[in-house]
């Protein structure tokens, strides 16, 4: 008989040794702090910040966001407090919480890409930097970079230039082949790939004739998403060596344990925790009951452990 | 806080509006005017995000069984808007529903002494009810309620009931006097003796006819907006609002869930 001692839940992420795979993901859980009464920022592997640019932004007109079957559409546009602020305002934050923080971050050209780099490379508190080649919500600021595979190249190699932190590049699903920006990345000194990002979409009011959302066009998450990105992170992970940050639509544990079959090392947790603010570390708990009740004592066997 | 709520009424009040009634922690006792909730509607995931409601009342209620101690409730009134609020209209008694809060930054009470004038259109008087509990302990208070027809004036008594004197508009002239409420609102103003403070939920239209009004008089007036949103915590930034600043050139946006919902008007940019 299987013993029900605690399974093991950890995992390393290019050097990041993280209590178990669960992160929550950019722009769904603001800079830590907004959810500090919800979750046990300790129960789970780490958290993402809210995309962070040189100088603050303050995001695209209204409407913002619209709820479709399954899913939501948003074009926040990048809103953030700039690194500055970032710096005197946030970070103090993260030094109390005892949890691995990530900052996501985004530039308007390879040179600002690599100046974030930089001046994050500098805080203590920051275990490690995410970058965002994928927004499709600002013409720059991403999806520019995230959908040439040249492109991607000169920013990552910048960055990995600017920094020793683990580097993690966010990836687009709005492209032809994911594998080819994939492989782009990694060979431009990339630690992980987290995948996917939004995905464009669109919404109309028909008695309006208008698009309902200001940027006309925004970016799609929800459980909808969950079969195109499970898919794009199979893919990847057949194509790569880095481990692979799978995100897209993960409501439950179920849909976690997925994605590391599929060949995710660590998840994001996104729409959902707007639904639930709680649900990351939600998530965590159930993961590890599955593993218990499946008798898995370590949940590093379950990365790519599909049986195709 | 996050907490699962037993509905103990669900009532259509006026056709297309809905008062529910649900338990609510201790905490909740001390939600203050102005505040919200995020609402499951169901664990599924369509509809897939929360929907925000006004705190219409809080109060206490005895349990039927025999030697219940007093518990607190919650109250919103909704208006059935879109697929989410049709299916809470469903719901009954001892149907279960998950809740997130109280939310946001309420209304401030202002000075005892002032005139209080509150203006509501349609549902959103959903919130001003709550407030107006609050201000006739030590001010006079009068109500605007405004609508496109008798059945968008809603709970009139109740706001009766509690001693506010209540004036009526609706466009079609089905109830009270025919027009927009910002008239009746108009009129009292222009014999105001003395110092008030105007309170408003609604409409856009209404909010701005009401800002405007303020401001030229220079009363204080504090307005409680609606935002599309997700969270309801701050974090998805989709139900932000123009500040008084904003411009193309150089937007400012202010947090509905977490800076509002309740705005003095003078923050905000209206005229859009």
């Amino acid at each position: 008989m299987k013993s029900a001692t605690k399974p093991d839940m950890t995992v390393n992420l290019a050097g990041m040794k993280l209590r178990n795979p669960v992160m929550t993901a950019s722009g769904t859980f603001g800079y830590g702090e907004e959810f500090a009464d919800y979750v046990d920022l300790a129960s789970i592997g780490a958290f993402v910040t809210k995309g962070l640019s040189l100088k603050p932004r303050a995001g695209n007109p209204t409407p913002r966001i619209v709820e479709t079957p399954g899913g939501m559409l948003n074009a926040i546009g990048l809103q953030n407090v700039g690194i500055d602020a970032f710096i005197a305002k946030k970070v103090p934050f993260l030094r109390s919480v005892g949890t691995p923080a990530i900052a996501n971050f985004f530039g308007s050209t390879v040179a600002e890409y690599a100046e974030m780099a930089r001046r994050l490379d500098e805080i203590p508190e920051v275990a490690g930097l995410e970058v965002n080649i994928s927004c499709p919500n600002v013409k720059q600021g991403g999806i520019v970079f995230g959908t040439d595979p040249d492109c991607a190249a000169s920013v990552v190699s910048a960055c990995r230039a600017a920094t020793k932190k683990p580097l993690i590049v966010k990836l687009s699903p709005n492209v032809t082949d994911v594998v080819v920006m994939a492989r782009a990345c990694e060979d431009a000194g990339a630690d992980v790939l987290s995948l996917i990002n939004t995905l464009t979409g669109m919404a109309i009011d028909l008695n309006r004739r208008r698009p309902i959302l200001a940027n006309i066009t925004g970016g799609f998450s929800g459980p909808a998403i969950k079969p195109i990105a499970l898919r794009m992170v199979w893919q990847v992970a057949k194509a790569v060596k880095l481990p692979i940050i799978g995100i897209g639509g993960i409501m439950n544990a179920v849909d976690a344990l997925e994605f590391m079959l599929a060949g995710a090392t660590a998840v994001q947790i996104g729409t959902a925790s707007f639904i639930n603010p709680g649900a990351a570390q939600k998530i965590a708990e159930d993961m590890e009951a599955w593993l218990v009740a499946n008798g898995v004592a370590d949940i590093k066997s379950m990365i790519g452990a599909l049986e195709t | 806080m996050q907490f699962t709520a037993m509905i103990l009424s669900n009532v259509e009040v006026s056709p297309g509006y809905w008062r529910m009634r649900m338990t609510a922690p201790p905490e909740c006792a001390e939600s203050r005017p102005g505040q919200f909730v995020m609402v499951r509607v169901n664990g599924a995931i369509d509809p897939l995000l929360r929907r925000p409601f006004g705190i219409f009342d809080i109060g206490t209620y005895t349990p039927a069984q025999s030697g219940a101690v007093p518990q607190p409730y919650l109250e919103m009134l909704y208006r059935v808007v879109g697929k989410g609020t049709a299916m809470l209209s469903t719901l009954h008694g001892s149907d279960l529903l998950d809740i997130l809060g109280p939310l946001g930054k309420g209304f401030d009470l202002g000075a005892a002494d002032e005139e209080k004038l509150i203006v509501g259109g349609g549902v959103g008087l959903a919130p001003l009810y709550l407030l107006a509990k609050e201000l006739v302990k030590e001010s006079k208070v009068r109500l605007f309620a405004g609508g496109r027809t008798r059945d968008d004036i809603l709970c009139i008594t109740e706001f009766e009931r509690l001693g506010v004197e209540c004036y009526t508009a609706t466009e079609d002239g089905s109830l009270g006097e025919c027009g927009l409420v910002t008239e009746a609102l108009l009129r009292r103003l222009n014999q105001l003796q003395g110092r008030a403070t105007i309170y408003a939920c609604g409409p856009h239209g209404m909010l701005n006819a009401v800002a405007e009004i303020a401001a030229g008089r220079n009363i204080p007036c504090q307005v409680s907006l609606e935002g599309y949103m997700a969270c309801g915590v701050g974090a998805c930034l989709g139900c932000v609002a123009p500040g008084h600043s904003h411009s193309a050139e150089n937007p400012d946006y202010r947090c509905v869930c977490t800076e509002g919902p309740v705005f003095d008007s003078g923050e905000l940019k209206w005229g859009e």
